[in-house]
């Protein structure tokens, strides 16, 4: 989807604010929100993308006005609810229905580390790669509603494969659980200029990831 | 190395990022290292969640790497802890890929033009760490102390890993 998350190459939100010896968490909450999104993922209900996408999903206008740790909570939340986990009514109530479903048997803090591991994502499946090494392709213009991890700031523009990275998950499906559909990931350089314009250094280059349906031949 | 959970070393501090410098006095290290990251990170019990799929690119005389995830906040956990706010941050995501000198400046690193900025949008889920160059003038300098000298920011190519005050990280 061409959401406001997207935002490479975006003008207008000022000067990179940094905080000397910043916390891990400012406040409380947002420890428990972290603990709380990593605990429900573990139960494999959903995924990674899906989880991204739940988070593409909020509003603009809100999503550049929530703190980060806000916009894990509002994803969760959806999340939580898409799959009858939590009821809006529960969540409205703050007390869990009578007759709702409790994990069994319950996360421990031993089990946590191992319970919360996510596995890989590269599959070891066999998928001919469409693209080879200093291959000249171009990032295919498409403009999906549903979730795509090729950024705006790139698509239609030339690139050089830099290198094959394996097979993997393909996050477009995975997102809206229509299957992996593992496929050859590559590391594309595109020279800023191409990006950008004269305005770029002229040696200067911006390297993305990008699965085979992202590309085309050049 | 810090003690607990590996999955969930997430607290950034100097010494954390020892495997990144043991680099001049063990080549082979080095080599498995710049080959597959997350293996040779993994010998020091760094692994876990989003450092499944861990890259480590080189900053030399003539190349400077810097690293964004302009969709989300993706980040090496493992190794480097949870991300900052800037890190996370629209001006830092906007503006990393069409304004990376720019960006640089404000935190004090001034590129020379002959310099190549390689910026690493992280759009999938490989996890990308600089590996920074040697400061000037620590030839005398040992590994322990050099691994002290190394921050968070310098592994993510926003600062360069100087001898004297590093600043941040």
């Amino acid at each position: 989807m061409n959401g406001v998350h997207d935002m490479g190459g975006m003008h207008g939100f000022g000067p990179v604010e940094y905080e000397r010896d910043e916390p891990v968490f400012h406040e409380p909450w947002e420890g428990r929100v972290y603990a709380l999104t990593r605990a429900m993922g573990a139960w494999r209900r959903w995924n990674i993308d899906a989880s991204r996408h739940s988070r593409e999903l909020i509003p603009p206008a809100d999503y550049l006005r929530m703190s980060y740790y806000e916009k894990w909570h509002a994803g969760l939340i959806r999340l939580l609810i898409e799959h009858g986990l939590v009821t809006q009514a529960e969540l409205e109530s703050g007390k869990p229905a009578s007759d709702s479903p409790k994990a069994t048997p319950a996360l421990s803090v031993e089990q946590a580390a191992a319970f919360t591991a996510r596995g890989t994502f590269s599959r070891d499946v066999p998928a001919t790669p469409r693209f080879a090494a200093g291959q000249r392709v171009r990032a295919r213009n498409i403009h999906p509603t549903g979730h795509i991890r090729l950024p705006r700031y790139a698509r239609g523009k030339l690139g050089t494969v830099d290198r094959n990275h394996g097979v993997f998950v393909f996050p477009d499906t995975n997102a809206h659980f229509q299957g992996e559909n593992p496929q050859h990931l590559y590391s594309v350089r595109f020279a800023a200029r191409e990006l950008w314009g004269e305005q770029a250094a002229a040696r200067d280059s911006v390297y993305i990831d990008m699965w085979d349906d992202y590309l085309e031949r050049a | 190395m810090p003690e607990g959970p590996k999955a969930l070393a997430w607290a950034p501090a100097p010494g954390h990022v020892v495997p990144i410098i043991r680099l001049e006095s063990d080549p082979e290290f080095k080599k498995r290292l710049l080959a597959d990251a997350s293996a040779a990170i993994s010998e020091f019990g760094y692994s876990g969640a989003q450092g499944e799929h861990m890259l480590v690119v080189e900053n030399t005389p003539r190349i400077h790497n810097l690293v964004v995830c302009t969709l989300c906040s993706c980040y090496p956990w493992p190794v480097l802890g949870l991300p900052p706010v800037w890190y996370k941050s629209a001006p830092y995501r906007s503006r990393a890929v069409i304004d990376p000198r720019g960006v640089l400046r404000e935190f004090g690193t001034e590129l020379a033009e002959h310099v190549e900025v390689r910026v690493w949008d992280s759009t999938a889920e490989l996890r990308y760490l600089v590996l920074p160059e040697r400061p000037a003038g620590s030839e005398n300098t040992s590994e322990e102390e050099l691994a002290a000298l190394v921050t968070r920011d310098a592994m993510v190519g926003v600062r360069k890993v100087t001898i004297e005050e590093t600043g941040g990280g």
